[in-house]
């Protein structure tokens, strides 16, 4: 069972204190885009053996989501930041780095 | 006021540590940007307190400001006084962008009382959560889970734990500090 | 016979009787006793029978790697099979029965098996069954089923009681050896906070029972000290009775104490699951002693050789008068030594190696008088149900009878396995040590925690240090590299001064003698309990089961309730043998948790009866109790479906409470649906996204329905929202859905709309809310306020702030019935004061309270869609004709684009209509319409089916909506709906509002 940090309200929980929501870092299609935009905004994520971007709600805590930067065989956790950003932040990145020299992650590396 | 019912109407159950549903109790949900000026001072207008850092609780002789989320507040006040305070917070605060709701009647508060260790037993049975005396002192306030439920949780003082939760498991709550605290099943391992 | 010894017992307590029974027969013991060494002591050496060939069996072993000694313990409630006799603690009244055989242990008709072994090979069940197909439902495996599972379910409730509890340490060690103390010991000295945890009820393992000084000391005298030294640290916390039971992701250790097992009287639970977090754990869980494979090894009386050394050490038990010792290395030596010394005969030692200088433990042995006889080992053992001798033979040869050795204890060592289980749960990995010819953890290759870092460190003889110098060496290094990984720097204390007894190599033995024949190895046993042999493995592996883990499967080694802590590396040997590789190159199975079982109860924990889940309950709770309410649940909450009076079925009650309320007056208890607050200046154009239709444009004061969808264009939920004031709204939710939907708005604002200004808060449980329905629902609350509630003041989709029997309410005029209609919102804290000031204003009204089921009937009438019942996921508003709730003119709202995609708009969509059997039948919920043809799959085609159905009390008929292909187009067409008893159900395709159409009830 992970153990992960809340960036928003700095607790360190075990998982049954949070929420997995799938890939991070989604923009959304609306109206006016095209069937394959939506498409891949609905259905097309990413699930890589590795360094992963995900999105996670602390439910039974302080209620935010956030964004981990975690191994999804390792279970490792590089890193978790706020939600209300478009990218990872820097120190995330270098942390993944320093693991992971190389690492890549949809447009991010 | 006579017609005004807590969840357990005041229910309490002795077991190595006591237990009881200390009633009606005043509790508003305050959202708002949390570090500004305004909003303390509105925080410290209902609750008389300081401005709980993150993590925490401020206490006071009659009540106490919780931190909630980076953006939310439980602002705990005598039950009656609820409706005053309201006003309060809405004229101080005024046309900043904020919200202050009244959920006392939304909410249950417990009140687990005995020997510090053993008040810390019974909520370690059920909240996944360090709950040691070096991990979690007066002062401090934990949202988490009970068991199933959510649940926030505070030491009001070394032999004294308060848990609030929603008011519609106020039973299934009361039932699972009754059994924590059953007699025969103390731990012995926060309490020597 | 095996018997108690005069003296001797260091775990006993002589002075303490306890009384048991066994198969009903009257035993006794001493406290400190296990099952097993007081059966032992009343010389009851058989204690089951083997699960395929019902064998008779005896004790192996002496703790967690037992695999016969699996008995029933206690009676009636308190019943339960499958208790392993060597680490169960006797108590005083403690019944006992032994499994698996009929009629009697002694005398089972199941052992005709034995004689049929050669017909019952490995995978015999898988080739046997096949053929005939319908053979194995109504034949084979009805037969299968009664004879198979070991021991007997108990049949009434378990009335102990059960219970988690979370702790936090720097380091975890797990096993209460000497190497488990000391590495606790160093850890703690570094300030770090330690817990150890130890699955017997006794400190020290086994260390005290082999003998050795440490600083001139007994063994015994260095773990009392310890243990006191231990008790008295504020940082350290010790745990018997508690088992490592899994290591897990993140450092998270699942203990397994077992509080009363030991003490069935005494107050507390029974059993206590530990959820440990752990920033690193030390496994010093030990090593487990191999058997030799050898013809009639699993004859009782045939044990492992550190199993007799603790009987007589450990609890003053003599197995038996004369035992031979057979082993391939110098610790069974010890046993033989320890025999000799309380008086006992060793005829001899068969040391199946060829070496040429005596060991210390040899040269001690030959001292004593044992014959030691090299480069021999057994060529089978005698006896049934107890050994009665050995057939001596060359381990180099086949198995010729060199001579027979009359003795009735076999004592037998193929070396010691390291306990690598806790270290392999979360990925630790193994390496193969040609020295010990064991597995032994890869420190290299350890688990890895949240951070990456290596998280489990082993020691002592779990780490492969079988001596105990380098035990306690090892188990130094350990506590302090385990401290400082946590964040505790500390220093190693100087070396112990340990006494060294210099021991020879053992050598690998894994079949005995070398070139046994098939006749022998059928009857050596790798798996005791599942009756898996050397012969077994080896078809398996002719067979093509190459794999370690395919081969454990076909033949079921290892697959016991011991998992394989004897069988696993003798069989893996004689697997790679079969296969002409090396052992490593095979590899071993997957080490699982649980160490060894642990009960489901414990896993349970509080969570069970009042306890299992959290049940919602409204303010009027109670009211419902006590008038009669059949309760449905709905989510956590349980909803009154229906109030039964004396003497009504549950179908006249709903009928009843519809007519009532249709005609006069209903209440219900609306309390459970979600309230939202949304609340700030971008709170309207934030309602505008996630509902269809447009939010923004409400008037304070007035009410409007909306629905909700998902980004993928379903819908989700409906409700009616309420305009506050210019900046707030409040959004009501379906039952089921105010944590859900309240979730869904914090997500787009947190994750999408960040910049908005809006806050949200649940405000669902503040608030009573009861409906107050019919046509007298105006004239009872005028009886409580005298604020003004006529038509004009509060018309139909308006709400107002009014004072009702002295309470502050908020009446919401809308209507889910049709009915004149209002919902009227109190504090909680005073809905069962407004419940009963209701009920006593509608008394003159025959004011009858109705549940969920006559609410549903009422809105199916109606026509009105129930979230869950006319959606699934896979309907989007469109199909529920509810255009006229979806802008048009908006650019976007949550689900908009999704709705636009082809198959969406694709006029051949499944759409909502009303359903009226022609017969005036109710349709079975759930029921397809059938259409011409068959599909790819030569199912019936379908063009439709049942959402909703119900009888009408007020149409008196059935009355059913449902979801049919064009079906808006197909006015008075009838469908034919198939029953599950094949009768075919015909209705018609109506207009899916049933009663009153225009809506004429509720506009008054």
């Amino acid at each position: 069972m992970l153990i992960l940090t809340c960036p928003c309200c700095g607790v360190t929980g075990e998982e049954t204190e949070f929420h997995g929501g799938g890939e991070a870092h989604l923009k959304r299609f609306g109206p006016g885009s095209t069937d394959s935009e939506f498409h891949d905004y609905l259905f097309s994520k990413v699930n890589p053996m590795g360094v992963h971007l995900e999105r996670w709600r602390h439910n039974n805590g302080c209620g935010k989501w956030f964004h981990a930067a975690r191994d999804t065989v390792t279970l490792e956790v590089y890193g978790s930041y706020p939600a209300q950003t478009l990218e990872p932040p820097q120190s995330v990145k270098d942390a993944i780095t320093a693991k992971r020299p190389g690492w890549s992650w949809r447009e991010f590396a | 006021m006579s017609n005004s019912v807590s969840a357990l109407n005041g229910a309490s159950a002795n077991g190595f540590v006591q237990i009881r549903d200390m009633g009606l109790q005043g509790m508003i949900t305050l959202r708002g940007d949390l570090s500004g000026a305004t909003l303390k001072k509105a925080v410290q207008g209902a609750a008389g307190g300081d401005m709980p850092g993150t993590g925490r609780i401020s206490l006071t002789d009659t009540g106490a400001a919780a931190w909630m989320s980076p953006d939310e507040l439980l602002i705990v006040v005598p039950y009656a006084e609820v409706e005053a305070k309201l006003s309060d917070i809405g004229s101080t605060m005024a046309d900043a962008h904020h919200m202050a709701v009244n959920v006392s009647d939304a909410r249950c508060m417990f009140s687990i009382t005995g020997d510090g260790g053993l008040v810390r037993e019974v909520l370690a049975k059920l909240m996944p959560v360090d709950l040691s005396p070096e991990a979690f002192k007066v002062g401090q306030f934990r949202r988490s889970r009970m068991a199933q439920v959510p649940a926030a949780v505070w030491m009001a003082s070394d032999g004294e734990a308060r848990v609030v939760c929603f008011r519609s498991v106020a039973q299934y709550v009361f039932d699972l500090l009754k059994g924590a605290a059953a007699p025969g099943s103390e731990v012995r391992y926060m309490a020597r | 016979m095996s018997t108690r010894l005069a003296n001797g017992g260091r775990l006993l307590d002589r002075g303490r009787r306890v009384d048991f029974t066994f198969n009903g027969k009257r035993m006794n013991g001493y406290a400190g006793d296990t099952i097993a060494s007081a059966l032992l002591a009343n010389d009851q050496m058989m204690v089951g029978r083997s699960f395929k060939y019902h064998r008779p069996r005896g004790v192996v072993a002496s703790g967690a790697e037992e695999p016969n000694g699996l008995v029933g313990m206690g009676t009636g409630a308190h019943f339960e099979p499958n208790q392993r006799v060597t680490t169960t603690e006797l108590y005083d009244g403690l019944t006992a029965t032994s499994q698996n055989h009929w009629p009697s242990l002694e005398f089972d008709v199941g052992a005709i098996n034995t004689s049929l072994a050669r017909f019952l090979p490995a995978g015999f069940y898988y080739k046997m069954f096949i053929h005939p197909r319908p053979f194995w439902k109504h034949v084979y495996e009805p037969i299968i089923r009664k004879s198979a599972g070991l021991g007997k379910a108990p049949d009434q409730r378990d009335p102990d009681t059960y219970e988690h509890f979370y702790a936090f340490c720097d380091v975890l060690v797990i096993g209460g050896g000497v190497a488990g103390l000391q590495a606790a010991r160093t850890a703690a000295t570094t300030g770090a906070k330690v817990m150890l945890i130890e699955q017997t009820a006794h400190w020290g393992g086994r260390a005290p029972v082999d003998g050795g000084t440490i600083g001139g000391q007994p063994v015994g005298t260095f773990v009392d000290d310890l243990v006191a030294e231990l008790s008295a640290m504020d940082n350290v916390t010790m745990r018997n009775r508690t088992m490592g039971a899994g290591v897990y992701d993140h450092g998270y250790v699942l203990g397994y104490e077992r509080v009363g097992d030991h003490q069935p009287e005494a107050q507390g639970p029974r059993h206590r699951l530990w959820r440990i977090r752990a920033a690193q754990i030390v496994t010093a869980t030990g090593a487990i002693e191999r058997p030799l494979s050898f013809a009639g090894n699993d004859v009782p009386g045939v044990m492992l050789a550190s199993a007799v050394r603790d009987y007589v050490v450990d609890f003053g038990v003599s197995v038996g008068d004369r035992t031979v010792v057979v082993t391939n290395n110098d610790d069974a030596y010890r046993t033989a030594i320890t025999l000799k010394k309380v008086g006992l005969d060793v005829p001899a030692i068969l040391d199946a190696r060829v070496t040429g200088q005596d060991s210390p433990l040899m040269a001690e042995a030959k001292s004593l008088g044992i014959q030691v006889l090299l480069g021999r080992g057994i060529s089978s053992v005698k006896g049934v149900k107890r050994v009665t001798g050995v057939d001596v033979c060359s381990q180099s040869g086949e198995g010729a009878v060199l001579e027979e050795i009359p003795c009735d204890v076999v004592a037998m060592s193929g070396g010691w396995s390291p306990v690598v289980h806790l270290w392999s749960h979360c990925g630790g990995k193994l390496v193969w040590d040609e020295a010990t010819s064991a597995f032994r953890p890869d420190v290299t290759r350890a688990p890895t925690g949240a951070r990456g870092e290596a998280f489990v460190v082993p020691a002592g003889a779990a780490n492969g240090a079988l001596l105990l110098g380098d035990v306690l060496s090892d188990a130094t290094s350990a506590g302090i590299a385990a401290a400082k990984a946590a964040g505790h720097e500390g220093t190693a204390p100087s070396a112990l001064d340990v006494e060294k007894i210099k021991e020879a190599p053992m050598a690998p033995v894994w079949m005995m003698p070398q070139g046994a024949g098939i006749k022998k190895r059928q009857k050596a046993w790798l798996d005791y309990q599942n009756d898996v042999k050397v012969s077994d493995i080896q078809l398996a592996a002719r067979e093509g089961y190459e794999s370690v883990e395919h081969a454990k499967r076909y033949t079921t080694l290892g697959m016991a309730t011991d998992q394989g802590k004897l069988s696993n590396i003798n069989g893996l040997a004689i697997l790679s043998d079969s296969l002409g590789q090396p052992i490593p190159q095979t590899g071993t199975t997957t080490f699982r948790p649980p160490y060894t079982p642990i009960s489901m109860a414990a896993i349970t924990g509080e969570a069970r009866d009042e306890r299992f889940q959290p049940l919602r309950q409204t303010p009027i709770h109670e009211w419902h109790v006590s008038n009669g309410a059949f309760f449905e649940p709905v989510g956590h909450w349980r909803r009154p479906y229906t109030y039964q009076k004396p003497g009504e079925t549950i179908d006249q009650a709903v009928s009843r409470e519809v007519k009532a309320t249709r005609a006069s007056l209903g209440m219900l208890d609306a309390s459970t649906l979600g309230k939202l607050v949304v609340k700030g200046k971008d709170a309207g154009k934030f309602l505008d996204m996630l509902y269809t239709n447009v939010m923004s444009s409400l008037k304070p004061g007035r009410c409007r329905y909306g629905l909700m969808c998902g980004e993928n264009g379903f819908l989700s939920d409906d409700g009616v929202v309420a305009r506050i004031d210019e900046d707030s709204f409040l959004c009501h939710t379906t039952t089921g859905g105010a944590e859900r939907i309240h979730a869904h708005m914090e997500e787009w604002l947190q994750t999408e709309w960040w910049d908005w200004d809006v806050y949200v808060a649940n405000v669902t449980e503040q608030y009573a809310q009861i409906a107050v329905v019919g046509p007298h629902a105006r004239d009872t609350l005028a009886k409580l306020t005298d604020d003004d509630i006529s038509a004009e003041a509060l018309p139909f989709m308006a709400w107002k702030d009014i004072t009702l029997g002295g309470m502050q309410a908020r009446a919401y005029r809308i209507s889910f019935s049709g009915e004149l209609s209002y919902e009227i919102a109190v504090k909680a804290s005073e809905g069962r004061a407004l419940w009963d000031a209701l009920l006593a204003a509608g008394s003159t009204f025959n004011v009858t309270p109705y549940g969920t089921e006559a609410l549903h009937i009422m809105r199916a009438e109606k026509g009105f869609i129930m979230i869950g019942d006319e959606t699934d996921g896979t309907v989007i508003p469109q199909d529920l004709g509810l255009n006229w709730a979806i802008s048009k003119k908006k650019e976007d709202y949550i689900g908009k684009r999704a709705q636009a995609r082809s198959h969406m708009t694709d006029p051949a969509r499944w759409k909502l209509v009303g359903l009226e059997t022609l017969d005036g039948s109710v349709l079975p919920d759930g029921a397809y319409a059938t259409a011409v043809g068959t599909n790819a799959n030569g199912q019936r085609e379908t063009q439709g089916r049942v959402t909703s159905t119900y009888h009408s009390p007020t149409l008196e008929r059935g009355i059913a909506m449902g979801l049919v292909l064009n079906g808006p187009d197909r006015m008075g067409e009838v469908l034919e709906f198939p029953r599950l008893d094949g009768a075919v159900i015909r209705a018609k395709i109506v207009d899916a509002v049933f009663f009153d159409k225009d809506g004429e009830k509720q506009n008054v």
